[in-house]
């Protein structure tokens, strides 16, 4: 008997619906992204970025090439020269594509000097391939820095 | 439906999906019907399909790991669990107190994810998409706590071989603390609007029926063979990483119906926070990475290793030959064997309730075709 009533009477689509009434009244949850700027995670692993000495403006990269062997997809080249003097290796051109990047983090996780480092920019669409192909001057100045890109969030 | 009438209309073979947003994916069923009665179904797969085991062969052990993420990207978390409990077991690695409570915690916070995803997009199919905004609300909260342990939300890459890449971050455990405090409430308010809700019954009771004889002959596992009966959840059957020092109890259904089905997942998601609960009060100290070697060469043999991952058991074959490469990693997806029942739960059901069927076996693409 209590069992048709409530069929009929249809106390559980009501009971649904004084819950979404609820719900009208309260806070918005939404983020609004492109208007709001996304607070992300201090770990987040988003763009690529090749770190310098802070003090001396200096790459922190040692060309120890562990980076180009740790990543998965094979898409980081390091270049160096030996330095005939000091014996020791300069890096003259590093190349992160990130069109094949996985951004697993496993680059970072190698590098000895924390040199190349996954930011917190995510907004990497470009308008062509050839543009997803870093080099190391894109790389040391960082995605959110380079002219030209328009970042979403103000 | 036998005697042939004389209204009956010829059979009719129509395409559902690859594009059809209820096929949870790029999953191409191809009906025929009778009117709106459901004759046979096919299921064609393969539009996602990366080779995934194909690329671990030609990537170290370390290396394959991303991959896996992208497996089952709603579970990825519990895809990298399976491998590395794989590994670790091939190399003989002891795996820390800490790593082993952490590695539990967040395969358990990665089922209820999923479990929300699925509880959302299975009622946004059948008609209910109130419950969809409610889920992702709490999903967000999920993967936000990814982020901050993880560094990414989707595609984690959780666990290294041997431990975790980090250890906690600093407010991790209060923001753990205080979503399952709130989330059982949650659960209550998705039961509120689906459980008793009239619509919601007439659309998932006796549909897809299956007994638990023929659940275990199609080799089903997870929610769908435990929805008929059937109380098989390696957790408990066959415990792995240090599940047997929890307490949880396995939710059973009786009817083999995609309302039991239903029943079960909310029941596991309010277990699974009963399992976080514990991982977050004995949490202990200590390192985050156990001794591994700087080159991972396992000995040569073969290990599989099987968890219960949301939608089942989640197996990861390795086979090693000694180099540094798997010789041949083989996943079984536990969705690409739940979806072989999809062709005999349909039959004789309209042409909605395959969209009920589909949602209920909770299929991901991006597994069933790797």
């Amino acid at each position: 008997m209590i069992g048709f009533l409530r069929r009929i009477l249809l106390i559980d689509i009501f009971k649904g619906l004084a819950l979404t009434l609820r719900y009208t009244y309260s806070k918005v949850y939404t983020e609004q992204y492109p208007r709001e700027k996304v607070k992300l995670a201090e770990r987040y692993r988003g763009a690529p970025r090749l770190n310098n000495d802070p003090e001396t403006g200096e790459t922190l990269c040692i060309s120890c090439d562990l980076c180009a062997e740790a990543c998965p997809e094979d898409l980081i080249v390091v270049s160096s020269v030996r330095d005939p003097e000091s014996r020791k290796k300069v890096l003259t051109e590093y190349t992160f594509d990130t069109s094949r990047c996985l951004f697993c983090g496993l680059c970072q996780e190698v590098c000895p000097t924390n040199a190349i480092e996954l930011t917190q920019d995510f907004e990497l669409a470009t308008y062509d391939r050839k543009s997803m192909l870093w080099n190391r001057a894109r790389l040391e100045k960082g995605w959110d820095r380079i002219e030209g890109h328009k970042v979403y969030h103000k | 439906m036998d005697e042939p009438t004389i209204l009956d209309a010829q059979e009719l073979e129509i395409n559902m999906g690859p594009q059809h947003p209820a096929t949870h994916g790029v999953l191409r069923v191809k009906l025929k019907l009778d009117g709106e009665r459901v004759l046979d179904a096919d299921c064609v797969i393969g539009y996602l399909h990366r080779g995934v085991e194909k690329i671990s062969e030609n990537r170290t052990y370390t290396k394959c790991l991303p991959y896996y993420d992208r497996t089952d990207y709603i579970a990825a978390v519990s895809n990298a669990l399976g491998y590395v409990l794989g590994v670790e077991k091939l190399m003989e690695i002891e795996v820390p107190e800490r790593a082993v409570t952490v590695r539990i915690m967040m395969t358990e916070f990665n089922r209820i994810a999923s479990h929300l995803l699925w509880l959302a997009t299975h009622a946004l199919d059948i008609g209910a998409l109130t419950v969809f905004l409610y889920c992702f609300r709490e999903r967000e909260e999920i993967l936000k706590l990814f982020e901050n342990l993880f560094g990414a939300r989707l595609t984690t890459h959780a666990f290294r071989i041997g431990g975790l890449w980090m250890d906690l971050p600093p407010g991790f455990e209060e923001a753990a603390r205080k979503f399952i405090d709130e989330f059982p409430a949650r659960v209550d308010e998705y039961e509120q609007l689906l459980t008793n809700n009239r619509i919601w019954i007439d659309r998932t009771k006796g549909i897809g029926v299956i007994s638990g004889e023929e659940a275990i002959d199609y080799g089903l596992s997870g929610p769908p063979l435990r929805g008929s009966g059937v109380p098989y959840d390696l957790r408990r059957s066959r415990p792995y990483g240090g599940y047997d020092q929890y307490e949880f109890d396995v939710p059973v259904g009786l009817n083999g119906d995609t309302y039991d089905r239903y029943l079960i997942r909310m029941e596991e998601m309010r277990q699974s926070r009963r399992i976080i609960q514990q991982t977050l009060d004995r949490l202990p100290g200590g390192p985050i990475r156990g001794k591994v070697p700087r080159i991972i060469k396992p000995p040569v043999g073969e290990y599989y290793s099987g968890i219960e991952g949301p939608r089942g058991e989640l197996g990861y074959y390795i086979v090693s030959d000694g180099s540094a490469f798997p010789f041949r990693v083989r996943i079984r997806p536990p969705t690409f064997i739940n979806l072989q029942a999809l062709k005999r739960l349909v039959k004789g059901h309209l042409v909605a309730d395959v969209i009920a069927i589909i949602g209920t076996l909770d299929v991901v693409l991006g597994e069933i075709d790797r």
